[in-house]
């Protein structure tokens, strides 16, 4: 079957509803299975595969290459930041996500449960035809020590398949340190989109009976609730994109653990006339696209949220629930008022996002609760997103600063200002708020306001930037929302030779 | 003929269909045991007691090994012999591997390696240039200095001078292929390891000697690397003793791979400098005299650091004739990792130097800092008769001392293929330079937040290793009955594309295809007592001896033919896959076939040494590069001046690769050269904390410039020009120099900054958006 544009393409299409019958049906089965077997399914270039004997945190990466000796897929770095391990994966048809490139060492087995897998091995022929792709890459010269080249080609295959010609973004989660890029990029754009490019043997879905439920991935936000409230020692697990690294690089035993990726009623963004309420299990990249035309800026920030393969499969609900002081969508959405909903079995709860953090390493959640979705107020964007990092892409911010200041007659009438990095949880900037409320829009008041940012802050120093870097740069953020609102240039990604 | 053409590298459909096959995907007997090294939690000190008990009985554990375990104790230093294979009771930098555990996998091996319970007596640490200053910790008895004329009294009879001090950074491998060896037990004690390592020859040494074997006894095989740029010539040894000497122990094969933040934490990086400088200069930013003083933070042990800061030394001067200069050296023990070769080998750190003084000095002239550069360049090759080439007339810089101004550098050695005047005349017009300098200027004059910076820098690289002896090399070639060739050589494959080159000048030889030769593994078994891949040497040394050996075999081809078909071997050539003696023609395979059958030898072994190589490193003095290659860059950059945030935007860069073996290759070079120079120059910081942890030991906070860090865009082009020297083919080696024109966009950072204010920005390197924030308030200062 070819992929239909529609389904493909899904990330510039409304979303869409999932597919009937992907309910909570199997619950009384599991729990008669006890939760504990796993039985994970899926397609692996082309070819049905059942596992049973791996423990549930075993990583895509090691089982590739030492249970079926694909060692085409690489190890670079263990942790998600090179993309050398970069594999395609393709979703149901119905589920509008479409082919991604994900990175295999920091995704478990049961994440893959139900999809098409590809490997480097399967990105050519069954008769060892190249994709254009590879061909390209040989064409441009785009290898030289060719050990990060499979994931390079993987990410291109991925992109080809979703019609995602932006490669600097699609490829922002593959380090090359031979050739500058340069030729990658000539390679990329050397090969077409249309459906005709796109090799026959790549023209797949997994089968929709494929998988079937699975004993640790529930099937909803019902199912998850009432387990979860029942096992609150367990380790929830929607991208992996941060757990990942407790399995390969903290070395952590993992016991029991539950996978959110089946909870469908999760992954749904779904709009009312005064919000917007994105599930917990809506990917980064999935809210990127969402958000696009109500609040470009933060789109635009999204897509320096670290790399293209970990927004795939990373989720709003994980960048919160994980209270990390740099995660990258708090601000922004404290910055919009957003509210976020959590649940306890049955028990639902409501609170301002921002009241989540209550400390490093401490938020607002009981155990067995977990983050269910957060909604974001409709209102008029003003909303301005800086990211500071050591690099553009791939890259967690030293300072992320989110401004929302309306200014009604020439006065402030409300200011919402939230950062990360800036202290132990992602915080708002009140006494810079209260300095701005109330006051004249003008430059003297921006100025007014810069002392209160050492109220607000006192910044830590470490590898990313010195405390007084940070506090400068935040003051500054706030220069460059006023600047930037009397039209002055103050972007570098925007300027050209 | 195969050379110049732009083939694609040899492996290029492997890369890309993931079957190239690295050390890790070697498939290995069941029984293989999988090593991980337990490390140091403190920079120095004594380990006061190791309980490994917990080790032992982890799942999987079959041997643990700690320093007390091991009598003698191997050694894996490249230099000489300070490097314990694993530290105890002593360590000497947090990371030093301290004992060493085999497991069934290798998650099982990191898992158990976590396990040991260590107490430590932790000593004072020598961590930074001023700590190792206060204790006289150094390589060597004391700086080495090298002088020629009186700079002090040259500095102090000039019209202006300028003194300064600049910090740059350091810089990690980020090869993507971590290092890995895997040791394959033999019947009587031989050993057969697979390593990623630019140095076979020298993992087959250091393993000889940690088994007490003769070196017949161990054979060493590398196909290829997932990149090396220097990080693989002494780094994989400890990996590789390690599985032989566990593999001897068990009978088992045994593999070992850092895992990325083991890699980072274990290794080796470039060395970071500290320059210090004083000049004296006339109105036209001429240099009178200059003295340098160079820091180099070398580490724990010694390992390559006394080359490497040589090598800076050697490119203090880059590309301009320093009338009276004096350069001291210190290379300053730390309790670090051992700083070790990475693609350039001192010379950027030199080089830099030099370039920060051409921007000092432009700046405080407030001329064109091209203008000044020029001023000071050496003479033109053909300038004044000079410096041309002359057959049969190789005269000493002594002879001629008179006439030698303008044209010797600081060490002794003439100048005499200098490119550099007409490669910045074509690059300046390639470029449109002067019309985007006022571009610059008008855009910073309309602009204030975003500011831009445009600037030009030379390269003027060495090539030869500066140990002379290292300048040779070997070369084995099999010519088969069916006309097909088997080529092996002495240099390593890392992604540079030597291979490909390589056996494009053998198929030359023969005038056959490509597709007759196969590029074989570097086996220390084929070709012996090889150098490191290295020194940007790999094409000039293997090159020329894969050429002597398919002579040899040309020759007696020719010389059987010549006799069978009764004419002169002077008659007989290749070409086209055919071989034509006389008015015959026959296949190359025809013509083997022949010779095979009138019992003459297909096999032969070439070598190479390069000639006029004279080096006195003490003295500092003499020739120690056959020649020198040449490049230019122009960088354009725009900077955030309220974060420091900047993107370079536009590069244009003329390299000098001579008669290019493979065009397509040496671009490749040069594009992935200046990339990852830009990269060590900005966003590639090294941090260390108060205890001396590395805290950048994975890309999550050690960041190489990614996709969209690469210029928008980016015009290479090569400058066109036979090496003047007997190259292969007249080539110039393409490895190293490129690196340097990254220094293009370091310049630019600081012309974008010095439009900020009055002051001189003073930027330090790595200029991450947080140093050029603080140049900038420096500048307005």
């Amino acid at each position: 079957m070819p992929p239909s544009r529609l389904s493909c393409r899904a990330m510039a299409a409304p979303p869409a509803l999932h597919r009937i019958g992907w309910g909570c049906e199997g619950l009384d089965a599991k729990k008669a299975a006890g939760l504990a077997r796993m039985n994970i399914a899926f397609l692996l270039n082309g070819e049905e595969v059942r596992i049973s004997d791996a423990a549930p945190t075993t990583t895509l990466l090691d089982w590739l290459r030492e249970a079926r000796g694909l060692t085409g897929t690489k190890e670079g770095c263990n942790e998600g930041d090179c993309g050398a391990c970069t594999v395609v994966v393709t979703h149901a048809s119905g589920t509008e996500k479409g082919a991604q490139a994900i990175n295999a060492c920091i995704t478990f087995l049961p994440q893959v449960h139900g999809l098409a897998l590809r490997t480097i091995e399967g990105v050519s022929g069954p008769e060892g035809q190249l994709h254009p792709i590879q061909q390209a890459m040989i064409d441009e010269h785009g290898s030289q020590c060719g050990f990060c080249t499979p994931g390079i080609v993987n990410s291109l295959v991925a992109a080809q398949i979703r019609g995602d010609r932006g490669f600097d973004r699609v490829l922002s989660g593959n380090l090359c340190r031979c050739t500058g890029y340069a030729p990658i990029i000539r390679a990329a754009e050397a090969v077409g989109d249309d459906l005709a490019d796109i090799p026959v043997w790549l023209h797949e879905f997994p089968p929709d009976d494929l998988g079937g439920p699975l004993s640790i991935a529930p099937e909803s936000a019902n199912e998850l609730a009432e387990w979860y409230a029942a096992n609150p020692d367990a380790t929830l697990i929607a991208g992996a994109t941060d757990v990942g690294l407790w399995a390969t690089k903290a070395l952590r035993d993992l016991p029991k653990v539950c996978f959110l990726n089946r909870c469908w009623d999760l992954q749904r963004t779904q709009r009312t006339a005064d919000s917007i309420r994105l599930g917990a299990g809506v990917t980064i990249e999935e809210m990127r696209v969402a958000l696009a035309q109500d609040f470009p800026s933060f789109a635009a920030m999204l897509e320096r949220f670290a790399s293209q393969q970990v927004r795939a499969t990373a989720t709003i609900g994980g960048n919160i629930a994980n209270g990390s002081p740099i995660g990258d969508g708090p601000p922004a959405l404290i910055a919009l008022g957003a509210r976020l909903h959590l649940r306890k079995g049955d028990a639902r709860r409501e609170i301002a996002l921002e009241d989540f953090f209550i400390d490093y390493g401490k938020q607002d959640r009981a155990p067995g609760e977990f983050v269910e979705a957060v909604t974001i107020p409709t209102q008029p964007d003003r909303l301005k997103c800086y990211k500071l990092s050591k690099r553009f892409d791939q890259d967690i911010s030293a300072v992320c600063g989110c401004f929302n200041i309306a200014v009604e007659g020439g006065t402030v009438a409300e200011a919402r200002i939230a950062f990360g990095g800036m202290a132990g949880i992602p915080k708002r900037a009140s006494a810079v708020e209260a300095a701005l409320v109330g006051q004249p829009w003008s430059e003297a008041s921006v100025a007014a306001a810069l002392p209160a940012f050492a109220q607000d802050f006192k910044p830590m120093s470490d590898m990313r930037a010195s405390a007084a870097y940070r506090l400068q740069t935040a003051q500054n953020m706030l220069r460059r929302y006023w600047l930037e609102d009397q039209g002055a240039a103050t972007n570098v990604l925007e300027v050209g030779a | 003929m195969s050379v110049a053409k732009p083939l694609p590298h040899d492996a290029a459909r492997l890369h890309v269909t993931g079957q190239a096959r690295y050390v890790d995907d070697i498939p290995v007997p069941a029984d293989c045991l999988h090593l991980a090294f337990g490390l140091s939690e403190i920079a120095h000190g004594t380990v006061t007691p190791l309980d490994l008990s917990a080790v032992r009985t982890a799942p999987g554990v079959v041997a643990v090994w700690g320093a007390s375990d091991l009598d003698p104790m191997p050694d894996c230093s490249p230099s000489t012999h300070d490097e314990p294979l694993l530290g105890g009771p002593e360590v000497s930098y947090l990371g030093q591997p301290i004992f060493v555990v085999a497991a069934t996998s290798h998650l099982a091996a990191r898992r158990a390696a976590r396990l040991a319970k260590v107490a430590y007596d932790a000593a004072p640490a020598i961590l930074s240039i001023e700590d190792a200053l206060a204790a006289d910790s150094r390589f060597e008895e004391g700086p080495r200095i090298w002088q020629r004329g009186d700079a002090a009294a040259a500095i102090a009879g000039a019209a202006h001078v300028l003194e300064g001090r600049f910090e740059i950074g350091g810089q990690e491998h980020f090869y993507l292929e971590g290092q890995a060896a895997l040791a394959l037990p033999q019947e009587g004690g031989d050993m057969v390891i697979h390593a990623s390592t630019q140095h076979p020859s020298e993992i087959q040494h250091k393993v000889a000697h940690a088994l007490d074997v003769p070196m017949h006894a161990v054979r060493v095989e590398t196909r290829r690397m997932g990149g090396g740029f220097g990080g693989k010539e002494s780094q994989g040894n400890a990996l590789a003793i390690a599985c032989a000497l566990i593999a001897r122990a068990t009978g088992r094969p045994c593999k070992m791979r850092y895992d990325r933040d083991d890699d980072m934490m274990v290794t080796g990086k470039r060395h970071d400098f500290r320059v210090g400088y004083r000049v004296g200069f006339d109105g036209d930013g001429r240099v009178q005299g200059i003295e340098f003083l160079h820091w180099a933070r070398c580490g724990w042990a010694q390992d390559l650091s006394l080359p490497v800061a040589d090598r800076a030394m050697l490119h203090a001067d880059n590309a301009y004739w320093l009338p009276a200069v004096r350069i001291e050296s210190h290379r300053l023990k730390t309790h670090t990792q051992s700083a070790t070769a990475f693609r350039g080998f001192g010379g950027p750190q030199g080089m830099i130097g030099m370039e920060r003084v051409m921007d000092h000095i432009a700046h405080h002239l407030g001329a064109d800092p091209v203008a000044v550069r020029r001023a000071n360049y050496y003479v033109a090759a053909d300038g004044g008769g000079l410096s041309s080439p002359r057959a049969g007339n190789p005269r000493p810089p002594e002879d001629i001392s008179g006439q030698m101004k303008g044209a010797v550098t600081p060490y002794g050695q003439r100048v005499e293929d200098f490119e550099l005047h007409g490669m910045t005349e074509a690059l300046l017009a390639s470029s449109d330079y002067a019309a985007r300098k006022a571009a610059v200027a008008e855009w910073n004059a309309a602009n204030p937040v975003l500011k831009k910076g445009i600037a030009f820098s030379p390269v003027k690289f060495g090539i030869s290793f500066t140990l002379t002896h290292l300048n040779q090399a070997g070369a084995l070639v099999h010519v088969y009955q069916d006309g097909s060739v088997h080529l092996n050589h002495g240099g390593t494959e890392m992604g540079q594309g030597l291979f490909q080159k390589v056996a494009q000048v053998a198929a030359s030889a023969f005038g056959i295809g490509l597709e007759a030769v196969k590029i074989t593994a570097t086996d220390t078994g084929k070709v012996p007592n090889t150098s490191a891949t290295a020194a940007s040497s790999g094409s000039d040394l293997n090159g020329m001896a894969v050429k002597a050996a398919c002579d040899t075999l040309r020759d007696r081809i020719a010389g059987h033919l010549a006799e069978r078909y009764q004419t002169e071997p002077r008659r007989v050539h290749f070409a086209g896959g055919k071989v034509f003696v006389g008015d015959e023609e026959m296949r190359f395979a025809e013509a083997a076939q022949s010779a095979y059958q009138a019992r003459v030898s297909l096999s032969a072994t070439g070598f190479y040494k390069t000639p006029k190589l004279e080096w006195d490193r003490i003295k500092g003095h003499g020739r120690p590069f056959f020649y020198f290659a040449y490049g230019a860059a122009v960088s354009e950059v725009v900077v955030d001046t309220l974060t420091g945030e900047n993107r370079i935007l536009r590069v244009d860069i003329l390299h000098d690769a001579g008669a290019s073996l493979n065009p397509a290759l040496d671009i490749g070079q040069v594009e992935g050269g200046f990339v990852q120079g830009a990269g060590w120059l900005t966003t590639e910081e090294l941090v260390w904390d108060d205890s001396g942890r590395l805290r950048t030991h994975a890309p999550s906070t050690y960041k190489i410039p990614a996709c969209s860090d690469r210029p928008d865009v980016f015009n290479v082009a090569l400058w066109d020009t036979e090496n003047r020297e007997e190259t292969i083919y007249r080539s110039k080696a393409v490895g190293e120099p490129p690196f340097m024109l990254g220094i293009s966009a370091f310049l630019a950072l600081s012309d974008a900054v010095a439009a900020c204010g009055p002051a001189y920005p003073d930027l330090q390197a790595p200029a991450t958006a947080e140093e050029v924030l603080a140049a900038i308030g420096r500048a307005r200062a």
